[in-house]
């Protein structure tokens, strides 16, 4: 080390006599932009061997030599290394876009063709393989209401889980927990309908509804999204309140105010809205859900504003029904279900991070 | 108001480790006593089992007897939030709640203590911040967040919350030592006029605040590297920096060491 730092030393880098460099005039990268597009465009459809957007990616890869020797004999190395990369930083950002874009463009084009009001409703009660009518009120109710009883059940018990690990917790038993909460992370929805399935559906909900009899309800789902829910909540609640410096607490103890209420008033508060983004993100998780609803709440095309008897459908069974339904208008009914859903967990996610943020003070 | 800490035997440990051993102490009420010595020599450590602070870290506990006017604070029937609610503390680094205004981290500690009416946090807030020198600066702004003011305030702030609920003593470690120097003068102006009513235990690094504040101080110190701390020299502080009875203080305060 010590012979590495002297030779360093002794033979400082040359300086360089002024700070000012030859640098590529501003026209010249879109320049060299275009001109890569329009000799992709020559080769590709000269050869014949693609369409426009392998005329993109050969542009790109022209663009990308193209700038670098070009900065390369102007501005030198470094430079040329520096713009090639950032041309590859932006294009990965691109690329990243690019899904999300074209789903969000696909939901728009095919789902707003449906985008009525007999669509928001009216339910599929008797809409049959002709009719053009028929909308997803009824999954629209059944989603709102299984997910709302699921946040319910979870928020609560996620939050008050994570405080334990992170204020209370000590030793083997606060480790199981945070252990069996990472297994449970990894539980396949399927997995989780069936066990609600084998335990609620039918072995405790005879005793429960009125027929005797077991049965579907929405209760059921709204149990099996919990199940998938909860360790969401418990690991982002828990990480937030992690971060929450412990300088804090002291402050609060070193005021004479008692553990508990440190917790609530102080803890809780500055961690909000990352538990918040973190419960979103489960019911955004939970409302996507399709297997549980269709093993435990069976569907149905009715209205059922009862959560605790008969089927229930929701919206991403909806979309699963339709999209494979025979009937020719069925498809638009999918598109329009699945825009519905975006939209839905969207607005209660802005509506979500709106709410902590007014508990913040304005900075 | 103000009141007599005594300390016998005070040993504490984090885990196995020890990190003070037999610290005995009179504090006399009414009185700044300054803590000096090195680093690691556990003068933060007592600072701390005085008002029972130490215990929450983990695995942290302490042994002897800490009483404040007789009554013992380790014992079994005590509350530790009316230990700490008569010992208050500030903090190395300022910690405003960042959720909370100014005003409402004045009256924290009353309001999460069950003070519900306004009149009367409102009252307290102006007299708290008024006691730490604040008031002036922010009484057009008391709505705004305790986390926008400078240190040097957020500090005073949070002195003023310290002596909102009105304790008997009051702990400082190292309260000035992410400060500025006109920041810690202000501090150090606060401490002469707390003096009043508080009994102040301060812990420093800076052995001129030591000399500048103080009325007595203790200096601590450790053999090596992993050996408790232990209460070497405790007088007045105008022997201690002038002619200290024991070699290590003076080596330490001579700038020979530490």
């Amino acid at each position: 080390m010590t012979t590495t730092l002297t030779s360093h030393r002794s033979r400082p880098p040359a300086q360089p006599p002024t700070l000012r460099a030859r640098r590529l005039p501003k026209w010249l990268p879109p320049a060299i932009a275009l001109g890569a597009l329009l000799v992709a465009a020559a080769i590709v459809y000269g050869a014949g061997i693609g369409g426009p957007v392998l005329v993109v990616v050969v542009g790109a890869l022209l663009y990308l030599a193209g700038l670098f020797a070009a900065a390369h004999a102007v501005e030198g190395r470094r430079s040329a290394r520096n713009r090639t990369w950032s041309a590859l930083i932006h294009s990965a950002f691109v690329l990243a876009v690019l899904p999300l874009a074209s789903v969000v463009w696909t939901l728009f084009s095919k789902g707003l063709g449906r985008f009525d009001a007999n669509f928001f409703l009216t339910s599929m009660n008797n809409i049959g393989a002709r009719d053009p009518e028929g909308g997803a009120y009824h999954a629209i109710i059944g989603t709102l209401i299984q997910v709302g009883i699921a946040a319910l059940i979870t928020i609560p018990i996620g939050i008050l889980c994570a405080i334990y690990i992170v204020e209370y917790g000590r030793g083997r038993f606060a480790f199981a927990i945070r252990f069996f909460v990472d297994v449970m992370t990894g539980i396949p929805s399927i997995v989780s309908g069936l066990f609600v399935l084998a335990f609620w559906v039918l072995v405790v909900s005879p005793y429960f509804s009125s027929t005797g009899r077991p049965g579907f309800s929405g209760f059921a789902a709204a149990l099996a999204l919990s199940v998938l829910m909860l360790p969401t909540v418990v690991r982002s609640t828990e990480e937030m309140l992690r971060l929450v410096p412990a300088p804090l607490r002291e402050g609060a103890y070193a005021l004479g105010v008692p553990k508990w209420k440190t917790i609530l008033r102080v803890v809780l508060p500055t961690a909000l809205p990352g538990i918040v983004t973190g419960v979103m993100l489960s019911i955004a998780r939970a409302a996507g859900e399709t297997a549980p609803v269709l093993l435990v709440a069976g569907g149905g095309a009715a209205i059922n504003f009862n959560p605790f008897e008969n089927n229930q459908s929701s919206l991403a069974l909806f979309v699963y029904q339709q999209a494979g339904d025979a009937s020719r208008y069925a498809p638009a009914r999918a598109w329009t279900a699945a825009l519905t859903l975006v939209a839905l967990v969207l607005v209660l996610t802005i509506a979500a991070k709106l709410l902590a943020r007014r508990n913040r003070l304005g900075r | 108001m103000a009141k007599r800490i005594d300390a016998t035997n005070v040993t504490a440990y984090y885990g196995a480790f020890k990190a003070i051993e037999n610290i005995n102490i009179t504090v006399e009420p009414k009185t700044v006593t300054a803590l000096i010595g090195p680093s690691g020599c556990g003068k933060s450590t007592f600072l701390r089992s005085i008002n029972r602070m130490h215990e929450v870290l983990p695995a942290a506990r302490v042994e002897g007897s800490l009483t404040i006017d007789g009554q013992d604070i380790y014992d079994r029937d005590v509350d530790v939030t009316a230990v700490r609610r008569m010992i208050g503390m500030v903090f190395q680094r300022p910690n405003p709640f960042p959720t909370m205004s100014i005003y409402e981290n004045v009256v924290a500690g009353l309001r999460l203590n069950g003070v519900r009416k306004k009149s009367l946090l409102d009252e307290a807030a102006e007299k708290a911040l008024r006691s730490a020198n604040l008031w002036d600066e922010v009484k057009d702004r008391l709505g705004k967040p305790g986390a926008g003011l400078s240190g040097g305030q957020q500090q005073r702030l949070c002195i003023a919350r310290t002596i909102a609920v009105e304790p008997q003593v009051v702990l400082m470690d190292e309260p000035c030592s992410a400060l500025d120097p006109i920041s810690t003068l202000a501090i150090e102006d606060l401490m002469f006029q707390l003096k009043d009513k508080f009994t102040i235990i301060i812990v420093t690094h800076n052995m001129q605040q030591a000399a500048r504040v103080s009325d007595r101080t203790a200096f601590f110190s450790i053999e090596k590297t992993g050996d408790p701390g232990r209460l070497i020299e405790y007088d007045n502080t105008q022997r201690i920096f002038s002619n200290p009875s024991q070699k290590k203080t003076e080596d330490y305060i001579t700038g020979r060491f530490g």
